[in-house]
């Protein structure tokens, strides 16, 4: 195989290991305000993603890192031409991550009101924003001889888009529900389940409309397997998760998400960014690549390394295996933000107190 | 103003304020751990209590760097098109390599130790921040290696179909001299400001809680921060030691491979023999000459080639040169904010190195001075070295100009050609939005923080049953 062919493919898995972690990420920021009926609920949510949300970010820099080195005519255009979506997808960022290590900092339920909004808006925004990038991605933008985006706003909310957008804005939080479900215990974990059953009901729909439509539009003949597992999986997983198989069910979700990410992947080979003007316009694996030596360095640092990553990822996972529930959550914690609804421990570290500062 | 300012101003703007965190995240993990490795040696609570204490300052910090990062890694593509579609090729690489070593090591490990406290045994809890450290420090390099081609590029042949860099041996861009010497000054720069800032929280807490009449002095906290004043002044010394060899270095770099960046901050029009180097300058940069010049003769030869009577190209003559070499143009970068941003980072980082110097002298055996110009000073060295830290890149990078790659690409053939006006205001001002609320937010939170103390965050229990206490798990649901 050639090597700008292996550095699609590379993309695609570090895309598929972002969605696939990060996704279950977005669902349970999304969901804070459904399931986290107090507090302390919602600081079992949020330490569930807790240890994990920065190294599962750190696909997306990587793929976005990737893609500027063996492809950047792709990173130049689509950035560039997909100004607006990604400007908001990277506030978004901003603000969720900031809010996930500032949230408990302060005991106070204005300054928690307001770090739960930016949780909120900064997981859904994103998870809805790939889903339109990807989808035009696949179908195509405006784009000039010099490889220069000419779509504006408007172009880039097609039907088709905005269907990706509700895809991955469903799926995600479907995923990240199965996430609660697996991770949590008590309350949390069952309301987490009803809310697999709920989101399941936009998932499966709008999943199944968007790839029947990627396949027959733009599809090749090897994506439809992955096409019809991505739109089945979801069915799957939430039978799975309400017979309390969550384990099975969170595998299924994640096998939904990467399949519908090989759908996309696969329809758009042998472009990376197809043009609508012109497909003689198109950036192609071809031409958008870099030259065969940076790709074969890059080809020995991601063989001796990304297996490296993924194992020590693993045992991050490992290591916070258990389920996490209300008890665990320490009413002062040892770091001194308690919750509102936390009695002072006589024994334990003194709290910060209100109105320091 | 066109869309091309806006994006310089936009990165200028983003790029400084991600650097504002850069430094003392890539001190304080060092610091941090250091303190941990003492606390596992030899299990005395205070090293505890203090390695809570600056890593909870760490932590407030750190995820300011982070969430800023994401957008650099970003902004080449969306501001600076067809600056990637040249560079890609050789750039992409260390960036990538960046992400892939390095900040997946430091993410994930930071991950567990903020939440391993009560899960992993006390070795392998240490070994996590160490591997965050070491992932935070390594990630300095890929990305300064980078910043360093542009200054001088190297390992790379321009593809003549294409006109794109092509990169032909990634040794000579990671082993790129520039990229080493850069590394260290950095490094060095960024643990002057690590320590500066422990030693100024600890000042802060000595002065503020100090004994006042017949108050009994609050023991074990004001000795946990006398030790931490004087760890972070000897970081903060030690690190002006090296700052001061690596800057050198520097300008000797600059004065081979950017001379007109040299001779702009220097203020210097006319080639010289045995040049002066000049602490106070007025000059016309219409007429291309300076009015007043008070200056240290022979100096800047020296710091420029390594002999005091050595040549240093003068900018006239510079420009002249590269008119002939790259055709008409201003090659000269803006003076006035190169001869003082020079200037103030020098005094301002060594400022915070004499205080530490001085501090650790006036702390020696066990003294506390009483006189409250010591903690100010001490204070006042944070937002020096900080200062010191941004005004050096300002010079680096505002030196560079109008190139983004020295010699080969200019900045205005950098920019997006289908990126508007518009979008890049809107761009612009969101983020500057957006970070000067985190500024304020991440700001009085630290001020908290500082201001609480280490108690709230593991109780005081004297010195005495150390040991056993130790070893009682701390609960880390922390978020
Ligand atoms: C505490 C901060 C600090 C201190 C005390 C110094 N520097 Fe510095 N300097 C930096 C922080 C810094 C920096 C922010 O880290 C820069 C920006 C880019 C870089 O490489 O380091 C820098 C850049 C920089 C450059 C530009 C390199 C280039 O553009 O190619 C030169 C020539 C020097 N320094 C020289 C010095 C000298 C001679 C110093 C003292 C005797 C000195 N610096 C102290
Ligand atoms: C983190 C420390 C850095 C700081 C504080 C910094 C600062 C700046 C500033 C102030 C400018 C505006 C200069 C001007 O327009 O006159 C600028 C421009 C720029 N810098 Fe840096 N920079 C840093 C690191 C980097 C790195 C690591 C890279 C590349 C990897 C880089 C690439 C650029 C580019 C592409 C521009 C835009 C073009 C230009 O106006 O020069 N910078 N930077
Ligand atoms: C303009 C070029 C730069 C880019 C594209 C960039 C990229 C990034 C990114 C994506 C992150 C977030 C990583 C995460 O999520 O964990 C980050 C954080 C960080 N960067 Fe930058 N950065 C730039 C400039 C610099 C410079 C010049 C330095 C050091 C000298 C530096 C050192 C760090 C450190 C220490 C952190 C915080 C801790 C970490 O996440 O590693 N960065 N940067």
């Amino acid at each position: 195989m050639e090597l700008p062919v292996i550095w699609f493919i590379a993309i695609a898995v570090l895309w598929i290991g972002y969605f696939v972690l990060e996704g279950f990420d977005f669902g349970v920021g999304t969901l804070l305000p459904v399931i986290g009926k107090d507090n302390t609920d919602r600081r079992v949510m949020i330490n569930a993603i807790g240890p994990v949300w920065d190294g599962n970010e750190v696909w997306l820099i990587t793929a976005g890192g990737a893609m500027f080195a063996a492809f950047p005519a792709w990173y130049a255009s689509l950035f560039s031409g997909f100004y607006l979506p990604l400007l908001l997808i990277l506030l978004a960022l901003i603000v969720r991550g900031v809010a996930f290590e500032y949230r408990g900092k302060i005991d106070t339920d204005r300054w928690r009101a307001w770090w739960d909004r930016a949780i909120v808006f900064g997981s859904a925004l994103p998870a809805f924003l790939w889903g339109v990038a990807f989808a035009n991605i696949v179908r195509g933008v405006a784009m000039d001889a010099d490889h220069i985006v000419t779509a504006g706003l408007l172009d880039l909310l097609s039907p088709y888009a905005l269907l990706g957008g509700l895809t991955t804005l469903s799926l995600f939080t479907l995923h990240g529900a199965v996430f609660l479900t697996l991770k949590t215990g008590g309350a949390v974990r069952a309301r987490a389940r009803t809310a697999v059953t709920a989101t399941a009901f936009a998932a499966v729909p709008a999943g199944a409309a968007f790839l029947i439509w990627t396949q027959l539009a733009y599809g090749a003949p090897w994506t439809l397997p992955f096409a019809a597992v991505a739109a089945i999986a979801p069915v799957l997983g939430a039978l799975l998760a309400v017979q309390g198989k969550e384990g099975w069910s969170f595998t299924t979700t994640a096998l939904a998400i990467g399949a519908a990410a090989i759908t996309l992947f696969g329809s758009l080979y042998p472009d990376v960014l197809p043009s609508t003007t012109d497909p003689a316009y198109s950036l192609t694996v071809a031409n958008a690549s870099s030259a065969p030596y940076t790709l074969t360095v890059m080809t020995w640092v991601a063989v001796v390394f990304l297996p490296i990553v993924i194992a020590y990822q693993a045992w991050s996972y490992w290591v916070f295996r258990k389920r996490i529930t209300r008890e665990h959550i320490e009413p002062t914690p040892a770091y001194g933000d308690g919750g509102s609804d936390a009695g002072t421990a006589a024994t334990g570290p003194v709290p910060l107190p209100r109105g320091t500062g | 103003m066109d869309a091309l300012d806006l994006a310089r101003w936009q990165f200028g703007i983003t790029t400084v304020y991600h650097f504002l965190f850069v430094p003392l995240t890539i001190g304080l993990s060092v610091i941090v751990a250091g303190l941990q490795t003492a606390w596992y040696r030899t299990g005395r609570h205070e090293y505890l209590r203090a390695t809570k204490f600056f890593g909870k300052l760490f932590l407030i910090n750190f995820a300011m760097g982070v969430v800023t990062g994401i957008v650099q890694e970003f902004q080449f593509g969306m501001n600076w098109s067809e600056y990637s579609r040249f560079v890609g090729d050789v750039f992409g690489a260390p960036l990538a390599m960046e992400a892939l070593l390095a900040f997946f090591l430091e993410s994930t490990f930071i991950g567990l130790w903020i939440f391993g406290w009560d899960k992993l045994p006390r070795k392998v809890h240490l070994a996590c921040i160490w591997a965050a450290a070491i992932g935070t420090n390594l990630s300095a390099y890929f990305i300064l290696a980078a910043n360093a081609w542009m200054r001088h590029p190297v390992g790379f042949t321009q593809n003549p179909e294409t006109g794109r860099a092509q990169l032909t041996s990634i040794w000579a861009v990671l082993g790129n001299p520039q990229a080493w010497s850069t590394y260290l000054h950095v490094i060095a720069a960024a643990f002057i400001t690590a320590g500066m800032f422990v030693a100024a929280v600890s000042a802060f807490k000595l002065w503020r809680d100090r004994p006042r009449g017949d108050d009994a002095p609050a023991g074990g906290e004001r000795e946990l921060f006398r030790k931490t004043l004087r760890v972070g002044m000897l970081v903060t010394l030690l690190s002006g030691l090296l700052v001061v060899y690596s800057g050198d270095h520097q300008a000797k770099l600059a004065a081979a491979y950017e001379p007109m960046k040299l001779a702009a901050a220097e203020a210097l029009w006319e080639t010289e023999d045995g040049a002066a180097f000049s602490t106070f300058a007025v000059g016309d940069t219409e007429e291309r000459l300076n009015h007043v010049d008070i200056t240290v003769p022979h100096v800047l030869s020296f710091l420029a080639t390594g002999e005091a009577s050595g040549t240093v190209e003068g900018m006239n003559d510079l420009q002249a040169k590269y008119e002939e070499a790259y055709g008409p143009g201003n090659y000269i970068p803006n003076v006035f904010v190169l001869y003082w941003s020079f200037r103030l980072m020098i005094g301002l980082g060594l400022f915070g190195v004499a205080v530490s110097a001085l501090g650790l002298w006036l702390t020696r055996n066990r003294r506390l001075p009483g006189n409250r110009w010591f903690y100010y000073a001490a204070i006042a060295g944070l937002p020096a070295t900080l200062a010191a830290n941004l005004l050096g890149w300002i010079m680096t990078e505002m030196g560079r100009q109008p190139w983004t790659v020295h010699g080969e690409l200019l900045t205005a053939a950098s920019v997006s050609p289908g990126v508007s006006l518009g979008e890049v205001a809107l761009s612009l001002s969101l983020f500057t939005a957006i970070y000067g609320v985190l500024a304020v937010v991440e700001a009085g939170l630290l001020w908290r923080y500082v201001k609480a103390g280490p108690a709230h965050l593991v109780p005081d229990r004297g010195d005495g049953a150390d040991a056993e206490d130790a070893d009682t798990p701390v609960p880390a649901f922390v978020y």
